[in-house]
């Protein structure tokens, strides 16, 4: 009886209203000039968005494709070079050390920053106190601007008068040279990312943490299972798809690290901290090579279309669930 | 709630030792962790030059220079870069409401021909890394296809590509969908306008998605990095975090100092107030609980 949804709606003001069945002629008419009158009204509240999306997103992804099989100048006419691009940058011996030095700062990245905000997530789920100012405490620093978190902990690397060889060498170890050393400045980037970044990390999980139900621990507990039994088979497995999903997050976030470096070490010491994007920005901005640096573009985006691609399709299904 | 940690045992004498000494240890590493460094920069910027460079630190300053704030702010120029920066993100924020709110809204509600189409097309870009788009980009806003235009020092440079958001959209579109038919069935029948409905109907009950998408806007503007690093050339028309990293080689340190802690406090005063909507928001996206 559809007659009767329209019913269940205010009344119109001063207008009569009948029964839309008894008048079919009209009705189809109406809907079809309605069916009109809406696409003209949704294509104009597109607009707008159809050109930025199409000026800065689409044209870009079709463009940085083109890109990189030509040499560009911004004179002359682009010229198509096929391959020699990718060739360049193959002959590179940093291209290598670029994905090496990026690929260890995602792994070192993933075991300190999925560990630490895990850990950090569960520990504060326990504690009854002061929970305000935890996670008021753990979120400042992504609050931070990176550039102003990473010319902090420069100075706070400094192995002179810098805090973090201060602190050390107060609780009697030896101090580090951190970001003057090729074999610790790496690492030691990591730590700034962690900090700069754990804060969504940890009450994201902490938000997990909250949805399981009471009563899988109490049963866990009845049927004998110790703390960390009850943390490996209830835990973990409830916050399974969180857990998933902010690993691929952090893969794609991580893979594209540049601002700690460029800050921090510019690439240094001996290339121990060049990443791809720093390389990229290097062909990019330093030698002018936009061919290579789209190249490089291309290669990182497939490298990171698998992992976004996941992300994606676990997000996708859940939220249809 | 029931967590890990049974009620029972923590009610327990060791219980509520093992507790006490969890809860001690955990506050002294975030205390060490998240609120010294803040203590250390802010000090830090108060001790003179020589002061700052003495092996090892001094834990208070010897003596206390609260002038570098002023004196910070007036060497390191931060009317202009936080003048800027403010420009930069109150842009980049209204510009995004006004694109991709309609638009959200016309590919929930309307559902134009072709509209799934042009939904997939968005989201598609979800899967392209930013940091893969920053040379076509970039090439792109020196020569606006079609217009001809530089947009090289402009700010246009950061509000519009800021703008094809497709987290935007996706978050939008998914609180738009929510709200029932029947509602806006009853507006169109009251002889209102599409635009008048968004208006009047759709925005005051979205203040929620609004908050959550403002917010996001204009936190990404302010620590954003690379891209401004790109687009501003000139030193007069740099955000601060551009300005603040070119001018680190020619400054003393406790003025720099003073001028990073200044940079932060906008947002950090941001997070202060707004802090229900922003940790709302962290989950808004990618997980739902």
């Amino acid at each position: 009886m559809p007659s009767l949804k329209s019913s269940e709606a205010p009344a119109p003001t001063g207008r009569p209203q009948w029964p839309v069945e008894a008048r079919p002629a009209v009705r189809a008419t109406t809907r079809l000039r309605r069916r009109i009158n809406d696409n003209l009204t949704a294509y104009g509240l597109l607009a707008a968005a159809l050109v930025v999306f199409a000026l800065f997103s689409w044209y870009p992804i079709v463009r940085g494709i083109l890109l990189s099989f030509q040499e560009v100048n911004f004179v002359d006419p682009p010229k198509w070079v096929g391959f020699d691009n990718f060739e360049r940058l193959f002959a590179d011996p940093l291209f290598a050390t670029a994905w090496l030095n990026t690929l260890e700062f995602t792994a070192v990245a993933l075991l300190l920053g999925f560990a630490v905000p895990f850990v950090t997530a569960v520990l504060l789920n326990e504690l009854r106190h002061a929970k305000a100012f935890f996670r008021v405490a753990v979120y400042l620093p992504v609050m931070l601007p990176p550039v102003v978190v990473a010319m902090l902990w420069k100075w706070i690397y400094n192995p002179g008068p810098g805090l973090a060889n201060a602190t050390l060498g107060a609780v009697g170890l030896p101090g580090g040279a951190w970001l003057d050393s090729s074999s610790t400045a790496m690492v030691s980037l990591v730590i700034v990312s962690t900090w700069a970044n754990m804060g969504s990390t940890t009450l994201i999980y902490l938000a997990a943490l909250q949805t399981i139900p009471g009563e899988l621990y109490e049963s866990a507990e009845l049927d004998g299972a110790g703390l960390f039994k009850r943390l490996w088979h209830v835990t973990i497995p409830q916050t399974k798809f969180v857990l998933m999903v902010l690993l691929l997050l952090q893969i794609v976030a991580t893979m594209q690290v540049f601002t700690e470096p460029y800050v921090m070490t510019g690439g240094g010491p001996e290339d121990s901290t060049v990443t791809v994007l720093l390389l990229l920005y290097r062909y990019a901005f330093t030698y002018n090579d936009f061919g290579s640096a789209s190249a490089m573009s291309l290669l990182l985006l497939i490298a990171l279309a698998i992992f976004s691609g996941a992300y994606l399709r676990l997000t996708r299904t859940r939220s249809e669930d | 709630m029931r967590t890990l940690v049974s009620p029972t045992q923590l009610r327990s004498g060791r219980g509520k030792a093992v507790y006490w000494t969890v809860f001690a240890v955990v506050m002294l590493l975030f205390l060490l962790a998240f609120v010294f460094p803040l203590y250390w920069a802010i000090t830090g910027a108060m001790k003179a030059p020589a002061e700052l460079v003495r092996t090892p630190p001094t834990m208070f300053p010897q003596q206390w220079h609260p002038e570098v704030w002023g004196e910070s702010w007036e060497r390191l120029n931060l009317l202009t870069y936080f003048g800027n920066t403010v420009f930069v993100a109150l842009g980049a924020w209204l510009i995004q409401l006004a694109v991709d709110v309609p638009a959200a809204y016309a590919l929930s509600k309307l559902r134009p021909v072709l509209g799934n189409k042009i939904l997939a097309l968005m989201l598609a870009t979800l899967m392209v890394p930013a940091s893969a788009l920053l040379v076509p980009t970039y090439v792109t806003i020196t020569d606006l296809p079609v217009l001809g235009v530089n947009l090289i020092n402009s700010p246009a440079a950061i509000w519009f590509p800021a703008a094809a958001n497709a987290f935007n959209i996706y978050l939008l579109k998914r609180f738009f969908d929510q709200i029932p038919g029947e509602l806006l069935e009853a507006a169109v029948l009251d002889g209102a306008g599409q635009i008048r409905i968004l208006w009047r109907i759709v925005l005051p009950i979205s203040k929620p998605i609004l908050a959550v998408v403002s917010i996001l806007a204009i936190v990404a503007a302010w620590k954003d990095f690379i891209w401004p690093l790109l687009v501003f050339p000139d030193p007069g028309k740099q955000t601060l975090s551009v300005a603040l990293q070119r001018m680190e080689i020619d400054m003393p340190l406790n003025i720099l100092l003073a001028g990073l802690v200044l940079a932060s406090i906008p947002m950090v005063l941001l997070f202060l107030f707004f802090q229900r909507h922003i940790l709302a928001g962290l989950t808004a996206g990618s997980v739902k609980g």
